[in-house]
């Protein structure tokens, strides 16, 4: 085949070529969406520590909230086109990836998955549609990596349940219309459903973020907060329940990841194009060349690994440690991107109006949230010596 | 009621468009396509139509095999079902055969089930003649109204009422259905495909039509008949370095005579 169209430097492998007809046109309708809608504003809303509430009912309108999920006015996409789309969410900025990322595999899949069909009425189309916020409560202040240990509890009393206990590090806490919380029962560990509006739950948000600061994260404060009987999650049974959501989520954080470091590797790609020093562009150094290179290694092999298990996910044979694989790598290949991206910048590159240091600080987070790179590298060693190294 | 869209798949404003040496077309293979951005807001003012009543919404298309890009994003908007007029003899047609094309199309369409309202682009981002919807209009016999920046159906939807947005003052027309309308880039802001758009558009029907099926003959269109052809191009010459007007005092006089000296005021 000779094509006259030049080797796209953005997608070297010709990854795009995998996808079908409507991944791509996913893929472009969100990218376009956000080029409009996001792209001007992103450097303000970092500085400002803002999150753009005004979007969530456009991210409905697109399809983008619980898109991978089914009925109740979600989008039913594969899970592809969920990782492009968190791909491209997160080429503008992770704060964005995480509100979707939140909403959709940990709030809406938790209702999805493990709800009652009033819960399910009461909030789904609603969450799909943008008009209700939902945030998931799972970190506590002492209990981070091990969540076992929760010390939230759940007692039943003759109205139903009593919530006692705080959450912290909880994304879109402060703005969410529902709560899905895991707490500690007589029976084991349990999911509820907490409405704003309930007496006894107050939430507080946290300031001097160094990274995600465009997105909200708070407290979550339950002080004899009375639940109805209703509230509980009837299929959650264990901490199985929420760490299946974290899986879901953590499958678009595979593919996010790459977006903050496509982003990154383009403007590197074109300063060192356009800035010269001691007479010709930087580009034409071979030490920059070389961190360039080794950029678009890492992230299109990273987009094939990210694309390998989407479509394991697809046929439904998609492993938690498979995507422990992909968190670990893509986040490290990530991050290390946008840290020679930003030594490709110079001085520019510690400055909000390129935006690189604001992915690198972004995914500071990122490499934290969803299990930490060691634990997932726990869980790998796990599963390739069947020895548990975690306590 | 049944409303038309004539919408153009044009070269990606974005990429480097580019002429085909062999006859000095544009070159509508090798750079990438897109569904021209001009013509998203007469599909826009289409659906907003179809949406505050009962309409079916056709998106017709005259040209290459890529071109059914153009349907495709039109009907992942929500469009209901397209048409694709292609055939090789049409390479190279000018806006006179464009329109006998399109007239055609529509003369077919409008054979099975009657078309009320046609509507097209301002002008399309390749040619920007703006020509095509008028010419249309007049082979088809029914009224124009071009450049309309708002449109409104009467009650009864026998007639359609546009703002024609001039220099000098603003316009309220009226026409009788069937018209022929083009729609301006202020007329709405066009809406994103939604995801559920995009995979319903997979099952929406599209027919492709050549120009036997339409009763033209190729020697009626193409390059060879063309009323204007292009003679030569040649690249844009790289931009040139502002002027920089140094304020020694009389910087806002330079200023003014500069913009006096381009017709700016
Ligand atoms: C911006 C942001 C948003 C978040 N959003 C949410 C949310 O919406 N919902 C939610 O529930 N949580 C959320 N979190 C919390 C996040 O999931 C936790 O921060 C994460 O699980 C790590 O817990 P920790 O911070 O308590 O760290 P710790 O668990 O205390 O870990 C500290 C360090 O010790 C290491 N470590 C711990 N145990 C081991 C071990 N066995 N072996 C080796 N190393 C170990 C860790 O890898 C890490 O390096 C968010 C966090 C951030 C930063």
């Amino acid at each position: 085949m000779t094509s006259r169209r030049p080797l796209d430097p953005l997608d070297l492998l010709d990854i795009s070529a995998l996808l079908t007809d409507e991944e791509r046109a996913i893929q472009q309708a969100v990218r376009q969406f956000l080029r409009d809608k996001a792209e001007p504003h992103l450097a303000r809303w970092f500085e400002e520590a803002a999150f753009p509430s005004a979007l969530v009912p456009a991210f409905g309108d697109l399809g983008l909230l619980g898109m991978h999920l089914t009925g109740y006015g979600c989008a039913g996409t594969n899970a592809v086109s969920y990782g492009l789309a968190c791909l491209e969410l997160e080429a503008a900025d992770s704060a964005l990836r995480s509100f979707v990322s939140v909403q959709g595999s940990l709030a809406m899949y938790a209702l999805w998955r493990y709800g009652s069909p009033e819960q399910k009425e009461r909030w789904l189309p609603a969450m799909a549609a943008g008009s209700a916020v939902g945030c998931f409560g799972l970190t506590e202040p002492d209990h981070g990596s091990d969540p076992a240990g929760m010390r939230t509890t759940a007692r039943r009393n003759a109205s139903g349940w009593v919530l006692n206990g705080t959450k912290l590090w909880i994304t879109n806490g402060g703005i969410a219309d529902v709560a899905v919380v895991w707490a500690r029962t007589d029976d084991g560990i349990s999911g509820f459903c907490v409405p704003r509006d309930t007496p006894g739950f107050t939430t507080r948000d946290l300031h001097g973020k160094l990274s995600l600061r465009a997105s909200v994260t708070s407290e979550l404060i339950f002080s004899d907060c009375q639940l109805p009987l209703d509230a509980q999650l009837p299929e959650a049974k264990g901490l199985r329940a929420p760490l299946s959501c974290l899986n879901e989520a953590r499958f678009g954080i595979v593919w996010g990841a790459l977006g903050a470091a496509r982003t990154c590797f383009e403007s590197a790609l074109r300063y060192a194009r356009e800035r010269p020093q001691f007479g010709k562009p930087i580009g034409a150094f071979q030490l920059t060349q070389e961190k360039l290179v080794e950029m678009a290694l890492e992230l299109n092999k990273g987009l094939l690994l990210a694309l390998h298990l989407g479509r394991l996910k697809d046929n439904d044979a998609l492993r938690p440690e498979q995507v422990s694989f992909g968190k670990l790598n893509n986040v490290r290949a990530a991050l290390a991107i946008a840290r020679s991206a930003r030594t490709i910048l110079g001085a520019n590159g510690i400055s909000l109006e390129y935006p690189v240091l604001r992915h690198a600080n972004n995914l500071e987070s990122v490499l934290t949230y969803e299990g930490t790179s060691e634990i997932h590298t726990l869980v790998l060693g796990e599963a390739l010596t069947g020895l548990s190294a975690y306590r | 009621m049944n409303i038309v869209v004539c919408v153009k798949y044009v070269p990606d404003a974005t990429a480097d468009r580019t002429f085909d040496p062999a006859d000095r077309t544009v070159d509508r293979v090798n750079v990438p396509g897109v569904l021209s951005e001009l013509d998203e807001h007469a599909i826009e003012a289409a659906l907003q139509l179809a949406e505050s009543g009962d309409a079916e919404v056709t998106a017709l298309t005259v040209g290459p095999a890529g071109a059914s890009d153009a349907i495709k994003k039109a009907l992942q908007m929500g469009v209901d079902k397209g048409v694709h007029v292609t055939d090789d003899a049409i390479h190279g047609s000018d806006a006179p055969a464009t329109s006998l094309v399109l007239a055609k199309a529509l003369t077919k369409l409008d054979e099975t089930s009657p078309v009320d309202l046609v509507l097209c682009g301002m002008a399309s981002t390749d040619g920007g003649m703006s020509v095509v919807p008028a010419m249309l209009a007049e082979r088809l016999g029914r009224p124009q109204v071009t450049f309309a920046g708002s449109l409104e159906l009467s009650d009864d939807r026998g007639t359609l009422t546009i703002r024609r947005d001039g220099e000098a003052a603003t316009e309220t027309v009226e026409a009788t259905l069937p018209a022929v309308v083009s729609v301006t880039d202020q007329a709405n802001e066009p809406r994103y495909p939604s995801f559920k758009g995009i995979m319903a558009a997979k099952k929406k029907p599209v027919e492709t039509w050549s120009l036997a099926d339409l009763g033209v003959a190729a020697s009626e269109v193409g390059l060879a008949v063309a009323w204007s052809t292009v003679e030569s191009y040649a690249q844009r010459p790289p931009r040139q370095k502002g002027t920089v007007v140094t304020d020694d005092g009389d910087g806002g006089r330079q200023l003014v005579a500069f913009l006096a000296e381009q017709k700016f005021v």
